[in-house]
């Protein structure tokens, strides 16, 4: 590995983490510090909606890890972000105790409301927020890990991996529908009230969730940086590319896909529990088949295989979504989505990052940066988002 | 396992393949000793691929034996296996990873651990920067190293490609058509390139171009229509009637 001035993140990604710092800290001191009045005040709702973007940032850089590097086009990862925040939700529930409006002191409302009379086994510990933090990786990972077992090692790739996840997602989605699921049904769970003691409304909680997802997003770009250029990464790289041949030279691509889709699965749950305490609520349709397409649909705007385009991506996309459907034009959102799906396709294959990158002039984007995955295909010109070549 | 079996470094009794009633294998039997060059010629559709599919666990034989160093059965093994165990093989399309420097390319076919865990911390020592200095050398693509992959003209890729292969360490190596698609200059560097290699490995060459064969002067197997026709030295087989009749006649 060449040693640059900024080490393995790259001045890119140096760039990157200097700006979210810099967000980390001031953000919250423009809410709580500055008077309301003050033209640099920034409102409690605008701190919590950057806050949402973030996390979509965390969550689009999990899956530019399996899918940018290595091949993997997975349409269910909106099943991990769900079931992280699931997990939270969890948490948040237990800590209403009895201030709910049945007033039950260990039993949340909807289990109540369904003459239940204690708590599902699967809910043990989730008054403790070391357990709850703990499931918010284990569950989404565990998942991943049986899902990738089988669907790796049965060498299901391409358009038949995407769909089975999608599946997935699907049947998740109908599954936590269901009220006897016991997580809260159709309404999912709301209404929280305090996390780790702290109220969960409080201007105070919000800047300090909005700084921790800061630092969640940071950390998770280094964990994905670190694995991407190291010698794995490159194996990713490879399997990406040209899976058979990796197989040829002795590597076992089922343990290296497992690996990399847990790992994803885990940073996704990570993204989903920081957005529940800030949204204040999570329900079935954090599972629609929909969502974890348009997440793919962040990472190909922002440049596919580049991790800071990936969070870039979904950052600009959200904050479109925000502008359109506040507005007259609101019906028209997923016209404007699949559009720009289409023209980033045909116009900007390597997405926002890679065409900004490609104006620069070259020897500052040296060749190991630059290891997206159109460049491969440089030399027919084709794109790179067919879905069915990314095997 | 009798006595001379273990002398064969790959030993193919009977091997019989079929795709939808087609044989593209019927009953093969070859036998390669420790060091040795073999040279495997044929017409088209004679078997020559499916052969290299068998022996590297990419295809499942019907019927017969695949033996390696006499009594491991690569029949059992599936493709990362094979290849840890020192068989390496270089496709008839030259396959690099594209994307990647020419110097990763030799990085990633390294002799190695290969597990997920041992990746995540390896970096490139001493020796392995000597051997990749080695291996380019060798090559003739010293100059290309910080170069992607994809952007290397076919006959530097086919050299990389063996380059990757000489990086394995194997004690076999699999050549599939090394020379199509090259000028006379660049096949003649080929053939020295494998002489070389043949020194300290073993290897089987499958080619289509008869001077490059010739160039390499090794024993000949010619296959046809899925098993052995002849077998020798290549004076000996051009100048076998039936090898005459399907192959070098037309």
């Amino acid at each position: 590995m060449r040693a640059s001035s900024f080490g393995f993140v790259g001045p890119l990604g140096a760039g990157f983490l200097a700006l979210l710092a810099i967000a980390a800290i001031l953000v919250p001191l423009a809410n709580l510090a500055l008077p309301v009045g003050s033209a640099l005040h920034v409102s409690t709702a605008a701190m919590s909606l950057a806050g949402k973007y973030l996390c979509y940032a965390l969550l689009a850089v999990a899956l530019d890890l399996v899918w940018g590097y290595c091949g993997i086009l997975s349409l269910g990862h909106g099943a991990f972000f769900a079931l992280g925040g699931y997990a939270m939700g969890m948490y948040l529930m237990r800590q209403i105790g009895s201030r709910g409006v049945y007033g039950n002191p260990s039993l949340p409302d909807f289990m109540v409301f369904l003459n239940w009379t204690k708590l599902p086994w699967y809910w043990t510990g989730f008054d403790l927020f070391p357990v709850a933090a703990l499931m918010v990786l284990v569950a989404p990972g565990l998942l991943a890990f049986v899902f990738g077992w089988f669907a790796f090692r049965s060498r299901v790739t391409g358009v038949y991996l995407s769909i089975i996840t999608q599946a997935m997602t699907y049947a998740l989605q109908l599954a936590f529908f269901r009220n006897d699921m016991g997580f809260g049904g159709n309404n999912g769970m709301t209404d929280f009230k305090d996390v780790l003691g702290f109220p969960v409304q409080a201007d105070a909680t919000r800047a300090a969730l909005f700084t921790i997802t800061c630092v969640a997003l940071g950390g998770g770009y280094l964990l994905c940086r670190a694995l991407v250029t190291s010698k794995l990464g490159k194996v990713l790289i490879a399997i990406r590319d040209a899976e058979s041949r990796v197989r040829f030279l002795g590597y076992r691509v089922e343990n290296y896909k497992v690996f990399v889709f847990t790992i994803s699965a885990c940073l996704a749950g990570l993204a989903g529990a920081l957005y529940v305490p800030q949204i204040g609520i999570i329900n079935p349709s954090e599972f629609a088949p929909g969502n974890s397409i348009e997440m793919v649909i962040w990472v190909a705007v922002g440049g596919r295989g580049t991790l800071v385009g990936a969070a870039l991506g979904a950052i600009l996309v959200n904050y479109a979504k925000t502008l359109f459907t506040s507005g007259a034009m609101a019906e028209y959102w997923l016209f404007a989505l699949g559009g720009l799906f289409v023209v980033v396709t045909l116009f900007l294959p390597k997405g926002v990052l890679g065409a900004a990158m490609d104006w620069l002039p070259t020897r500052r984007a040296a060749p190991r940066e630059r290891t997206q995955p159109s460049a491969a295909r440089d030399d027919d010109g084709r794109g790179n988002l067919d879905p069915c070549e990314l095997t | 396992m009798t006595a001379h079996l273990t002398r064969s470094l790959l030993y193919l009794d009977g091997v019989t393949v079929s795709f939808d009633g087609f044989k593209a294998l019927r009953e093969l039997s070859l036998t390669v000793a420790p060091g040795e060059m073999r040279a495997i010629i044929g017409p088209n559709g004679a078997g020559k691929t499916t052969m290299m599919d068998v022996i590297t666990g990419k295809t499942r034989p019907d019927k017969g034996h695949v033996l390696f160093e006499g009594d491991i059965d690569l029949t059992r093994l599936d493709e990362a296996e094979i290849a840890g165990l020192g068989i390496g093989r270089k496709f008839q399309k030259p396959t690099v990873f594209e994307s990647q420097t020419v110097e990763d390319n030799l990085i990633l076919a390294l002799q190695a651990p290969r597990r997920v865990a041992s990746n995540l911390t390896w970096s490139v020592g001493e020796a392995a920067a000597r051997r990749i200095d080695d291996i380019l050398e060798t090559t003739r693509l010293a100059a290309m190293r910080e170069r992607r992959a994809g952007s290397l003209s076919h006959g530097q890729k086919q050299w990389l490609e063996i380059g990757m292969l000489l990086a394995q360490e194997p004690k076999l190596l699999l050549v599939d058509e090394p020379v199509a698609g090259m000028t006379d200059a660049e096949t003649a560097e080929t053939a020295r390139l494998l002489k070389e290699i043949a020194q300290h490995h073993s290897v089987v060459v499958v080619e289509h171009d008869m001077s490059f064969v010739a160039e390499l002067g090794v024993q000949v197997t010619v296959l046809h229509e899925g098993s052995v026709l002849a077998e020798g030295s290549l004076d000996k087989v051009s100048a076998d009637e039936r090898v005459i009749e399907v192959y070098l006649g037309r």
